[in-house]
């Protein structure tokens, strides 16, 4: 059986199927990310005066993954118009660059997710607190890691005990010579530290939040780069066979993929400026 | 853009408007960091200048890259659902934060 309207616009709506598809799941996507954006406001609004973190995010980093997707979509459109002018070279170099740019922002993500999972705040027994890395890098460490870490099953340890860390603070925030050097590493023994954390999505509200908004936003551009990938790669062969339908597939992931761009736009600012 | 009027002229021409589009886009984004690093006193204002600018953005691509300039009356219905919605759930989040209406917090009566 055929699909109807995957080119011939349908009367009543003056569209094809799929256009009308798109935008109905968008909306959704609206609706998603709007509960999410008011959990965000309730939260930040309801926080005590000056509990708020600031200044956690790297802002050129963030700056440049902005950059990085608004490039995308402009490739993206131009990906579509070159089809439009019958220009199937040109597509397929628009929807490569789409492709780099996708990679390139989830690798920057990825490496910014890397580091918040790798710097640790301690507190001491005394009631000094510390932030910095822990020799080693390791992830997700935190005291009953240190101490072995018990089997809930078994109620032995799952590693070996660890006496002591190195930990390497940050240099204090601000400008000048006494700001561009980190202080020296510090030898602490495990029976001093009261608690050690990194700043994964447990840490605060707001890191909750932040891990949450941007790791759902992660996976919309892995889905949509995976699907530019397919229509781009494997199923490019129906450009030869039905040119029109091949167009209004680019399009359709398009406006997705310009949706993504367009969570991104608010999330920046809001996320990492505010 | 509606799907029968884009022949290839058409895009031709829209092309160069999607190029001024990417500049305007970057420029903003150049804008929304500086304003962050100038430290303005007011909060409100920092916070202002930059959701302005975002929404500018949003427009921006909105409006061009995804052709909601000149759509048909089909998709500008389904938005105004979404819109109405969206507004509605930002209005009942701005509701709930009111003092008289904490309906997310019961305070401890002894």
């Amino acid at each position: 059986m055929e699909i109807p309207y995957v080119t011939k616009l349908r009367p009543d709506t003056g569209l094809y199927n799929a256009k009308v598809g798109i935008w109905l799941f968008l909306a959704s996507e609206v609706m998603l990310f709007g509960a999410l954006f008011s959990s965000y406001i309730l939260l930040r609004v309801g926080a005590a005066p000056g509990t708020w973190p600031h200044g956690l995010l790297n802002i050129p980093i963030g700056a440049v993954n902005t950059l990085v997707l608004i490039t995308s979509s402009i490739t993206v459109v131009m990906a579509w118009a070159s089809l439009k002018m019958n220009q199937f070279g040109r597509f397929k170099m628009y929807q490569a660059i789409t492709l780099l740019c996708a990679l390139t922002f989830v690798g920057i993500k990825s490496y910014e997710y890397h580091d918040k999972f790798t710097h640790y705040q301690v507190v001491l027994e005394d009631g000094t607190a510390h932030t910095g890395h822990i020799e080693g890098s390791p992830m997700f460490w935190n005291k009953t890691r240190l101490e072995g870490g018990l089997n809930p099953k078994t109620g032995k340890p799952r590693y070996a005990a660890i006496d002591h860390i190195m930990f390497h603070p940050d240099a204090p925030k601000g400008h000048g010579a006494e700001h561009a050097e980190h202080p020296a590493a510090m030898r602490i023994e495990t029976k001093n530290i009261k608690k050690l954390e990194c700043y994964g999505p447990f840490h605060s509200t707001y890191l909750a939040i932040y891990f949450t908004l941007t790791g759902l936003h992660a996976l919309h551009v892995i889905g949509g780069a995976l699907v530019i990938f397919m229509i781009w790669g494997p199923l490019s062969k129906m450009w030869k066979t039905d040119p029109e339908r091949y167009t209004n597939r680019i399009e359709v992931s398009g406006l997705f993929w310009h949706f993504v761009d367009l969570v991104w736009i608010f999330l920046f600012p809001v996320l990492y400026l505010l | 853009m509606s799907d029968h009027a884009h022949d290839a002229h058409d895009v031709k021409k829209a092309v160069r408007r999607y190029l001024l589009v990417f500049f305007a886009l970057i420029v903003g984004t150049i804008i929304t960091v500086a304003v962050n690093y100038l430290h303005f006193h007011s909060v409100v204002l920092t916070i202002t200048i930059a959701l302005f600018i975002a929404t500018v953005k949003a427009f921006l691509v909105a409006g061009y890259f995804m052709h909601l300039i000149s759509e048909r009356k089909m998709i500008y219905g389904i938005l105004a659902a979404t819109a109405f919605f969206f507004a509605g759930l930002m209005y009942l989040t701005i509701w709930s934060m009111e003092p008289q209406n904490l309906v997310h917090y019961k305070q401890h009566v002894p």
